[in-house]
C-alpha cells in the first residue's frame, strides 16, 4: 500500500532529511511516526502525496512509484490520499460545508452524491449540524476534525496525518485519534506523525521511529 | 459528460463572481477609440468613394460656344483611347442641378439667364488634364484627380492608425487581463494551493480563471459598442444640423452588425489569450509546501 524503499531526501544547501529509510505499510494498517522535532516526520509525510519528490529511493504508493510520476498524474494520486495537517489548511473565506466540499468539486460526483458525502463525512467527526458555520467560529479540536472530515470526503485508501494533535488538550487529542483508529476499522490505511509518546503507547499500534533522518 | 459540462458551469460561475466591472469599464474605453474611428471612417467611406473613385476631369466650354462644336469635341474626347469615359453635361442641365441646391435657387433665378457653360466630365487615370485644356473651344478645366489622390491617401492613413491603434490597445486588453488574472491568482494563493493538495489539476483550478479573462473581455467588448453607440448619437446631433444645412441627410452610422459582432468576439478572445499566458505562468508556480 505505502512502500518506501532506500528513500533519501536531500533539500537545495545540503540539508539531508532523509536517509536509507525503507518501511511498508500494509493496507489496513495503522502506524504512528514519531520522532523530535527536525528528525524529517514531515518530509517522510510529504513524500507520500508527491508534495516532495525524494533525492533517491522509491516511494510506491497504491502500486504507483510517486518518484516517477508526472505532474499531470499528481492530482489523480492525491485523491486517493487522505492529508491531515497541523495547521489544518482550512479555507477560512467559507463555511465548514464548503470546506468539506472542495474535495469533491473537482471529482466527478453528482451534486446530490457530493452532498450527501459531504454530511456524512461531518456526521462521523460529529460536526453534523455545523455546516453553515464558519470554520473560525470553531474551536481547535473541531478545526481538526473539519480537517479529517475534507480529508475523507473523497474516500481514500491512505490517511496521513501530521502532528494532528500538536495544539490540543489531551482530551480532544483522544477523540481526534479516535476518529483515526474507526477509519483504520473499515480499512484505510492511516500513518500518523506525533511526538506525544503518550498517545503511541495508549494504542499499541506499530511506530516508525524517525533519528536524524533515519529509521531506528 | 455531465462532470465535465457540471465543472464548466462551475468555473463560469466562479469566474462571473470575480468579474470586475470597472475593469471590464477600462477595457470598454480602450477598445472604443478604434471602434469608434472604424465606425466614422465606414460612415465616411460612401461619400468618398463617390468622390475619388475615379479622378475626374471638368472641361468648361466658352458660354458663346455653339452645340455643334460641343459635339464635335466630344467625339474628339471619345476617340482618345486615354479617356476612360465622357459625359456631356449641357449648360441646361447644370443650371437645373445647381438650382436644386438649397439656397442657390433663388440666387439663379434672380440672374435671369444661364451663367453656366456646357461640359464635359470625363474620366482618366492619366494625367492629362493640360492637354486636354489646349483642345479648341475649351475654355476651362478643373482636375479633381488631385485632391481625389490626397483625399484617398489621407483615408488609407486613417485606417492605418485605427489598424495600429487597435493593435496597440488589444495588447492593452491583453496586458490588463494577465495583470488581473495574477492579482487574482495571488489573492487565492492558500485556496489553490490547499485546492492541489486535495488533487485539484491545473485545468481545474484554472478554468474559473480563462472564464474570467474571457468574460471581461465580452463585458469590454459590449461597454465599448456603448460608448461609441452614445458618442456617435451625441455625435449625429450636431451632424444633422450641418448636413442638413447643406440638403445632405449624412449621419455616421453605428458598427455594421458582423463588425460588431466581431469587436466583442475579438475581446473575449483577447480577454482569454491574457488569461491563459497569466494562468500558464502564475499558477504552475503555486505548489503546496
Amino acid at each position: 500500500m505505502v512502500s518506501f524503499s532506500a528513500v533519501a531526501k536531500r533539500y537545495p544547501g545540503g540539508l539531508e532529511a532523509l536517509k536509507n529509510v525503507s518501511f511498508s505499510l500494509q493496507a489496513g494498517e495503522l502506524a504512528f511516526l514519531t520522532g523530535r522535532s527536525g528528525a524529517g516526520k514531515s518530509t517522510l509525510l510529504k513524500l507520500i502525496p508527491a508534495i516532495e519528490r525524494p533525492s533517491a529511493g522509491s516511494v510506491v504508493v497504491n502500486g504507483q512509484n510517486v518518484a516517477s510520476l508526472k505532474r499531470a498524474a499528481l492530482p489523480y494520486l492525491r485523491r486517493n490520499i487522505g492529508l491531515v495537517f497541523q495547521d489544518q489548511k482550512l479555507l477560512y473565506d467559507r463555511s465548514v460545508y464548503d470546506n468539506v466540499m472542495l474535495p469533491l468539486a473537482f471529482s466527478a460526483h453528482a451534486p446530490r452524491e457530493a452532498a450527501r458525502r459531504a454530511r456524512a463525512a461531518l456526521d462521523k467527526v460529529n460536526l453534523l449540524g455545523r455546516e453553515k458555520a464558519n470554520p473560525i467560529q470553531l474551536s481547535g479540536g473541531e478545526q481538526q476534525r473539519l480537517a479529517i472530515a475534507r480529508a475523507v470526503v473523497n474516500r481514500p485508501t491512505v490517511l496521513v496525518a501530521d502532528e494532528p494533535t500538536a495544539n490540543l488538550d489531551a482530551e480532544s487529542a483522544i477523540r481526534i485519534l479516535e476518529i483515526f483508529v474507526a477509519f483504520n476499522q473499515v480499512g484505510v490505511t492511516v500513518l500518523i506523525a506525533t511526538h506525544d509518546q503518550t498517545l503511541v503507547e495508549r494504542y499499541g499500534k506499530r511506530v516508525l521511529r524517525l533519528e536524524g533522518g533515519r529509521i531506528v | 459528460m455531465r462532470a465535465w459540462l457540471r465543472h464548466h458551469v462551475h468555473a463560469l460561475s466562479q469566474g462571473m463572481r470575480k468579474l470586475s466591472v470597472l475593469n471590464a469599464l477600462v477595457i470598454g474605453i480602450a477598445l472604443s477609440l478604434p471602434a469608434a474611428g472604424y465606425a466614422l471612417l465606414e460612415s465616411l467611406r460612401p461619400a468618398g468613394a463617390r468622390l475619388a473613385l475615379e479622378p475626374r476631369i471638368a472641361l468648361f466650354l466658352a458660354p458663346q460656344a455653339r452645340r455643334a462644336d460641343a459635339e464635335a469635341l466630344g467625339a474628339r474626347l471619345r476617340a482618345d483611347r486615354r479617356i476612360d469615359s465622357v459625359r456631356f453635361v449641357p449648360r441646361e442641365e447644370a443650371l437645373k442641378d445647381m438650382s436644386a441646391v438649397q439656397g442657390l435657387g433663388e440666387v439663379i433665378g434672380a440672374l435671369g439667364r444661364n451663367p453656366l457653360p456646357d461640359a464635359f466630365v470625363v474620366t482618366s487615370r492619366q494625367d492629362i488634364a493640360g492637354e486636354l485644356g489646349k483642345l479648341p473651344g475649351v475654355a476651362h478645366v478643373q482636375a479633381d484627380a488631385v485632391w481625389a489622390r490626397r483625399l484617398a491617401a489621407a483615408g488609407a492613413i486613417a485606417q492605418l492608425a485605427i489598424g495600429v491603434l487597435a493593435a496597440l490597445l488589444g495588447a492593452a486588453l491583453v496586458a490588463v487581463t494577465f495583470n488581473t488574472i495574477r492579482l487574482q491568482i495571488l489573492t487565492q494563493r492558500d485556496e489553490i494551493e490547499v485546492s492541489k493538495l486535495l488533487g485539484a489539476t491545473d485545468a481545474f483550478i484554472g478554468r474559473p480563471f480563462y472564464y474570467l479573462g474571457l468574460l471581461q473581455g465580452i463585458v469590454g467588448g459590449v461597454l465599448a459598442l456603448g460608448i461609441v453607440a452614445g458618442a456617435l448619437a451625441l455625435l449625429n446631433s450636431e451632424v444633422r444640423v450641418l448636413a442638413e444645412s447643406y440638403g445632405s441627410n449624412f449621419r455616421f452610422a453605428f458598427l455594421p452588425l458582423p463588425e460588431a459582432v466581431l469587436v466583442v468576439v475579438v475581446a473575449g478572445g483577447l480577454g482569454w489569450l491574457g488569461a491563459q499566458l497569466s494562468v500558464g505562468r502564475h499558477l504552475r508556480a503555486i505548489e503546496p509546501m
